[in-house]
């Protein structure tokens, strides 16, 4: 893995949360997220340095509710929690053993609390069937491109008859029994990283995976509330992409190969402020190929660094999809002017696109002059 | 997309400014139309955090919450919101009329008109609606009479402005996108500075340079409900932990001032654009539910409950399919830009009459009698790809039936079925037609249950909604 190493230079290699993996889904074609992400750098703060902003920082005040809806959900030993899952999962328990693996003090090194969360998670798997147990602020592992990461996920993990669901608590609203779309997908894409870690685990300490249910536990803020409701989310979706994503980071080093010899990201920190000059590391960038789609702006902090990019080299993509698809896959911006200007004479494997847009210009024509 | 509007799209990055996508305006537009533009508190379902509304450019109101999180303040703040749109609301929904068709009915005269930035603006009204529809006037956590008045009537304007061609609530951005294609793409359009930026860019500018401009929240904020995070961090929060509602007022000021200006300037451009001839019918079928509605609430009926029954919803979505066809339809009809766009799908085809056979008479099948038929050949150059059978309408002649005879090579032959009534005419040798199989009168509703006949296997007949104390009290923390 030195390769990766040395592509990121002297930066220390940023932690991923789960959201930062789930994200890795999101646009699975992309080398160039596959590259920085696997070599474990810190995109925000390249992307500042080109100087382009990443719009996604968070309100203090989404930070402070979503604190506070925790800490109600959590408070008197999880009551909330149980009486919820015994809605949701149709269980009749009074009461549940609740484990605080956090509690081994934050100063414990990343590999004690593995090791103290695995001891926990043991034997609440090999618990009499009925005894119910909540195992909060689990620290889960994940192989990433060949690296372990670690993931402090704020979920729960709740045993009983055997089987294992995590619990993630969002402060986001179920209205009359609904809530946000994208909200909802972005917390399974989320979750199902803590499946899959957990099942990873499972595999680890000769357990059957299959015991971590892909029934996820979302706890939300009930109507216009504070008050904590629950539903159940399928992650098996979820699940199957970001298998598909991290078997492709595990193959790194394919695409690793294709990259020129030598090439650094690195951001020649002096202290917080980089000092690689910008010419340079935006060359080295642009030699990791990109996939830029619009989606990437809601997905990746890159962003605009590459729509910057997409668009100076005629992406037709950068329009979007449907548009690419639309003009039959063209994916130059300047071929599809000449094609709806009907201007140079159409290649052979343009000719069908070709000649329906000079019917949609002589109709657009006929109707606008 | 459709295949035109990618043309358009690409055309409008070479042209460096959008491309029309109709020729006349789909909706219509109110003569005092109330432009509301919604903050909420970041992390929050329905708390406002401030809004500029107001019926004119030179008009605004701000209202603002010093303290977001206080429930009283939020209740203070729906009560003055309650002051300026329940009263505009009321003033139309006041004038009624009976229509002079063959069985009566009343509609007021004209209606109300909301407009908002975006689609997140519709939703926050949706739950301003919700949030505040069954608050009870009396007892413990009263509220002023005019907030669970204000929580019905935006409840019903959102749930018409889901049925396409309703016009009393819009979002701007879906409004111009109906109107104009940028070279932007479907995430990035829905931010109103953008979209302006590519339909009006200043003088000298392509819209993509415009629109790099306007992307930036220090230049463009928001246009709500949510807010920039870097405004909530460095603005708001230091003035919301130390109070200082003068310096409160005028920042909130600043993130809705630059959004103000751009509604108003979307208005002036859709009011250059002229009106479809179809829109006062639908606007019409508006001013309609609008009686409707103030009958009910003056009845003293009850607000609609949190949940739809089942065949309740069943209907609504049949009503929503057959709304949105019959809108695509008549957009169509009303506009040859519009047609274009279905020409190059394929559902129209414009030609020219070359044949017009109009003593033709035949007996049909199963019939005795002889009747008219006249038949109608018309050269194209449009790919037509209907089958012999296809019902065809005309927007010229829209109450004239035909069905397709036979396409051979560039020459489509069709038959007249009916509308052959003594002013109409038939199509005349030489003339452009066009023929479709959209149909405006379509979309009809499928025979759905009674509520009260709501089968077993639905849950039976739903129980009357009672607006309970919890629904009266519920909780905003
Ligand atoms: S923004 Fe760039 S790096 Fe990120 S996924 Fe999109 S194309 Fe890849």
């Amino acid at each position: 893995m030195s390769r990766l190493d040395a592509i990121r230079g002297r930066s220390l290699p940023v932690d991923h949360d789960a959201r930062r993996i789930a994200a890795l889904a999101a646009n699975p074609a992309c080398d160039r997220r596959a590259v920085l992400d696997a070599a474990g750098i810190d995109k925000a703060k390249t992307v500042e340095h080109l100087g382009f902003p990443t719009r996604f920082g968070q309100s203090p005040f989404a930070v402070s509710r979503t604190q506070e809806f925790r800490a109600t959900v959590k408070a008197h030993g999880g009551a909330h929690i149980l009486r919820l899952l015994r809605e949701v999962l149709g269980l009749s328990v009074e009461e549940a053993g609740y484990h605080d693996v956090g509690d081994v003090g934050a100063d414990a090194g990343h590999g004690v609390r593995y090791r103290h969360t695995m001891a926990v998670l043991k034997s609440a798997a090999e618990n009499p069937a009925d005894a119910a147990t909540l195992v909060d602020h689990p620290l889960l592992k994940l192989g990433v491109a060949g690296y372990d990461v670690y993931l402090e996920p704020d979920v729960i993990a709740f045993q009983v008859d055997r089987r294992f669901h995590v619990v993630a608590i969002k402060s986001f609203a179920i209205i009359d029994g609904q809530a946000d779309s994208g909200k909802v997908s972005a917390a399974a894409r989320e979750a199902a990283v803590y499946v899959h870690a957990m099942r990873d685990l499972f595999a680890q300490l000769g357990l059957d995976p299959e015991r971590v249910s892909h029934d996820v536990v979302l706890i939300c803020p009930k109507d216009f509330m504070n008050f904590p409701t629950a539903c159940l989310v399928d992650v098996r979706l979820q699940l199957e992409a970001l298998k598909r994503q991290l078997q492709r980071l595990a193959k790194i080093d394919t695409l690793l190969d294709r990259l020129p010899p030598g090439l650094s990201l690195d951001l020649q920190l002096d202290g917080e402020t980089p000092t690689r000059p910008v010419p340079e590391l935006s060359a080295a960038l642009s030699s990791i190929p990109a996939r830029y789609a619009p989606e990437c702006l809601s997905a990746c902090e890159m962003a605009y660094f590459c729509r910057d990019e997409a668009r100076a080299c005629g992406s037709l993509e950068a329009l979007g999809r449907t548009v690419r698809d639309d003009l039959g896959g063209v994916a130059s911006l300047p071929v599809a002017m000449d094609l709806i200007a009907g201007s140079g004479v159409p290649s052979a494997e343009h000719a069908a696109i070709a000649e329906r847009l000079g019917f949609v210009r002589r109709i657009f024509d006929e109707v606008v002059a | 997309m459709s295949l035109l509007r990618s043309f358009l799209t690409v055309r409008a990055v070479r042209e460096g400014r959008a491309q029309p996508a109709a020729t006349v305006r789909h909706a219509h537009l109110s003569a005092e139309p109330l432009v509301f533009i919604p903050l909420r508190l970041a992390g929050e379902a329905a708390a406002p955090l401030a809004a500029m509304v107001g019926t004119g450019r030179a008009d605004a109101r701000l209202l603002g919450v010093a303290n977001p999180r206080s429930r009283d303040q939020r209740f203070t703040f729906m009560a003055e919101l309650a002051e300026i749109i329940v009263p505009y609301i009321q003033k139309y929904a006041a004038q009624v009329e009976i229509s002079d068709t063959k069985s009566a009915y009343e509609r007021c005269l004209d209606a109300p008109q909301i407009l908002v930035p975006n689609p997140g603006g519709l939703a926050f009204i949706r739950l301003i609606g919700r949030s505040t529809r069954f608050r009870a006037t009396e007892g413990p956590h009263a509220v002023a009479p005019q907030v669970p008045l204000l929580g019905r009537w935006l409840t019903f304007l959102h749930e018409r402005s889901e049925f396409a061609g309703s016009a009393m609530l819009l979002a701007m951005t879906d409004l111009l996108a109906e109107h104009w294609v940028t070279g932007l793409s479907g995430p990035e359009n829905v931010n109103l500075a953008g979209q302006l930026a590519w339909i009006d860019p200043p003088d000298g500018m392509t819209g993509q340079d415009a629109a790099l401009i306007a992307e930036d929240p220090l230049r463009s904020p928001p246009a709500g409900p949510d807010t920039d995070p870097g405004f909530d961090r460095h603005v708001l929060k230091p003035l919301i932990d130390a109070p200082s509602p003068a310096r409160l007022h005028e920042a909130l000021r600043g993130q809705l001032e630059p959004t103000w200006e751009l509604m108003w300037r979307a208005v002036d451009l859709l009011r250059a654009v002229p009106d479809a001839d179809s829109a006062e019918g639908r606007w019409e079928r508006d001013r309609t539910a609008l009686a409707r509605q103030n009958t009910w609430i003056a009845e003293g009926g009850l607000p609609p409950g949190r949940w739809d029954s089942a065949v309740a919803a069943a209907r609504r979505l049949a009503g929503l399919e057959g709304a949105q066809q019959s809108y695509e339809a008549s957009k169509a009809f009303d506009d040859p830009l519009v047609m274009a766009e279905h020409r190059a799908e394929g559902a129209a085809f414009t030609g020219r009459v070359i044949t017009v056979d109009a003593d033709r008479k035949i007996i049909p099948p199963g019939k005795k009698r002889l009747v008219a038929r006249p038949l109608v050949t018309i050269g194209t150059s449009d790919p037509v790809r209907f089958a012999p059978g296809k019902k065809l309408l005309s927007p010229a002649r829209p109450k004239q039936g035909t069905v397709l005879v036979s396409v051979d090579a560039d020459i489509v032959t069709l038959q007249i079925n009916s509308g052959m009534t003594k002013d109409a005419t038939l199509p005349s040798p030489g003339e452009v037609v066009c023929y479709t199989e959209l149909d405006p009168a379509g979309g009809r509703r499928p025979a759905l249950p009674d509520v009260t006949e709501t089968p077993w296997t639905h849950g039976g007949p739903p129980p009357e909604y009672v607006p309970t104390d919890e629904d009266a009290q519920e909780a905003w923390s």
